[in-house]
């Protein structure tokens, strides 16, 4: 397994795995913060039952050996890929051999989406415990730290870039995991493609959406 | 001929050899004919190079045809030129503007050591031919055409990935210098054929291998490479390189310890 792993093609379908886990989190992540939009008693109470339980930490566990393993790969692949190409052209493709923007800079968008993580989860994780009482259960008030960070439009112009970027990194690869699964098969290719830039836009607009919101309504 | 005629002012790479830092250099070609090659027009400005005592622009080719994958360099950015599957010597000059200035490089990756001007060396990709882009066959009497079935989605599919020339405009269109595309094309002939099953899952190791051994860089999917073929190499085959060498590396049987010919 060893020679596999070793190989650029063994690499990535660790990326694309991880990728994917990561995927299926970010839009699960989306949708359960759209209850901030239904009430911030059921958004808070939301976070409560996530974790009130031990699935947490096998959910985090997994979170963080993925996200280990992708940007370990990304990091070795990278480097590796450079090296493949010492010089670069004077003239950059321009007509119709170009291709796109995401797919051309993924490692750039990976990288600033590392720094979004991090701060993210300084921000909100382990930020401010302010506490409140929903159905005589004592537990975090989210929603108000929540509120309370997005009254910033600096914070808010950042956390818009930052999901623009999950966007894109998200619209290349997750249609790429599939290549890189070696599921790409003629008939489906479009199909996967097009999912991948739904899947991307949903998840982009869906988080944007929340902070842009209670920013415009004060709460 | 007659037909239109157009001026060109075109920045070459010169590059004595290997040693040689290089630079690009300021040509003009005059009273190019619309229905000339590109490798005609370079002829041309070689013509009047060696008039004057200097060293013509080196360039690779051989059928100018399209079909033995020897010619191939960089057009302002783009492998083999502008045009979609079409290879420098099947360029004609109608596709340029009169009045345009052309910069002009020679395939870029640390796997295509540098030989001279727009000449670089790409037999990496034939060592990842040697390495497993074969199938073993009985010598003796040509077997009947229709003996072995293949059906016909397959046979379809497999002649398109084998179409390859090998000309390597994947590799120097590709952001990492990928050989991918090539080698995925090679592999997909031989897996999706009855001949190819032999050495099938041993094919895949050993052609990864050998792609990875050579320097070339990983697939990123940016598509670069399927808009540079001349040949409409698709990106699926890549998709099926991975699956079977991912394939041949979970099943791959240990070899016997004893036994053999008996
Ligand atoms: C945190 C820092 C991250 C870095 C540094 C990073 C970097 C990269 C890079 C460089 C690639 C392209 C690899 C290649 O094709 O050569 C990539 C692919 C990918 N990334 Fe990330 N990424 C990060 C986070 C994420 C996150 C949070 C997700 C999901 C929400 C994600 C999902 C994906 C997917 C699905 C692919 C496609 C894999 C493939 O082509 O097989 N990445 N990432
Ligand atoms: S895949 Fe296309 S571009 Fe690459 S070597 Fe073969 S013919 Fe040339
Ligand atoms: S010279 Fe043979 S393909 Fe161009």
């Amino acid at each position: 397994m060893s020679g596999f792993l070793g190989s650029t093609v063994g690499k990535k379908y660790l990326m694309g795995i991880t990728g994917l886990i990561w995927a299926g989190f970010v839009l699960a992540h989306m949708a359960g913060n759209l209850l901030i939009f239904v009430s911030h008693d059921a958004y808070n109470a939301y976070g409560h039952a996530l974790t009130s339980g031990n699935i947490i930490y096998v959910a985090e566990t997994v979170l963080v050996l993925a996200l280990i393993v992708h940007v370990f790969c990304a990091i070795s692949l990278t480097k590796n890929n450079r090296e493949a190409k010492e010089q670069r052209y004077a003239v950059a493709a321009g007509g119709k051999k170009k291709v796109s923007l995401a797919s051309r800079t993924m490692a750039i968008q990976g990288s600033l989406i590392l720094v979004f993580v991090i701060l993210h989860l300084i921000t909100f994780k382990y930020g401010t415990h302010y506490e409140t009482t929903v159905n005589g259960v004592v537990m975090r008030d989210l929603a108000r730290l929540m509120v309370e960070v997005f009254q910033s439009p600096g914070y808010i112009a950042w956390y818009v870039v930052a999901l623009i970027l999950l966007g894109f990194h998200l619209s290349h690869g997750v249609g790429s995991t599939f290549q890189s699964l070696g599921l790409m098969e003629g008939t489906y290719r479009d199909t996967w493609k097009k999912l991948s830039y739904t899947y991307a836009v949903v998840v982009a607009l869906g988080f944007i959406s929340q902070p842009v919101f209670i920013f415009l309504n004060g709460n | 001929m007659s037909g239109k005629h157009i001026n060109l002012t075109l920045k070459v790479w010169r590059q004595k050899g290997p040693q040689d830092k290089g630079a690009f250099a300021e040509y003009q070609a005059k009273n190019v004919s619309e229905d000339a090659s590109f490798l005609e027009m370079l002829d041309a400005v070689n013509e009047e190079l060696v008039a004057k005592g200097d060293e013509p622009i080196a360039f690779d080719h051989d059928c100018r045809e399209g079909i033995c994958g020897t010619c191939g360099f960089v057009i302002d950015g783009e492998a083999h030129g502008p045009m979609k599957s079409t290879t420098v010597c099947q360029l004609h000059m109608r596709n340029f503007n009169d009045g345009a200035t052309l910069t002009i490089e020679p395939f870029r990756a640390k796997a295509f050591p540098m030989i001279k001007d727009l000449m670089v060396d790409r037999s990496a990709l034939d060592r990842i031919i040697s390495s497993g882009g074969y199938i073993s066959a009985n010598t003796g009497n040509a077997v009947d055409a229709n003996a072995i079935l293949v059906p016909k989605p397959d046979a379809d599919e497999a002649m398109s990935s084998a179409t390859c020339i090998g000309c390597g405009a994947c590799v120097a269109a590709c952001k990492n210098a990928s050989a991918a595309l090539f080698t995925s094309a090679k592999i997909s002939h031989m897996a999706l054929l009855p001949q190819g099953q032999v050495e099938r899952k041993e094919r895949a190791i050993r052609m990864v291998g050998a792609m990875d051994a050579e320097g070339f860089g990983a697939c990123t999917t940016t598509g670069a490479c399927e808009a540079a073929c001349p040949k409409e190499i698709q990106l699926t085959n890549i998709s099926r390189m991975n699956r079977e060498f991912f394939v041949a590396n979970v099943t791959k049987r240990p070899k016997h310890k004893d036994g053999g010919a008996g």
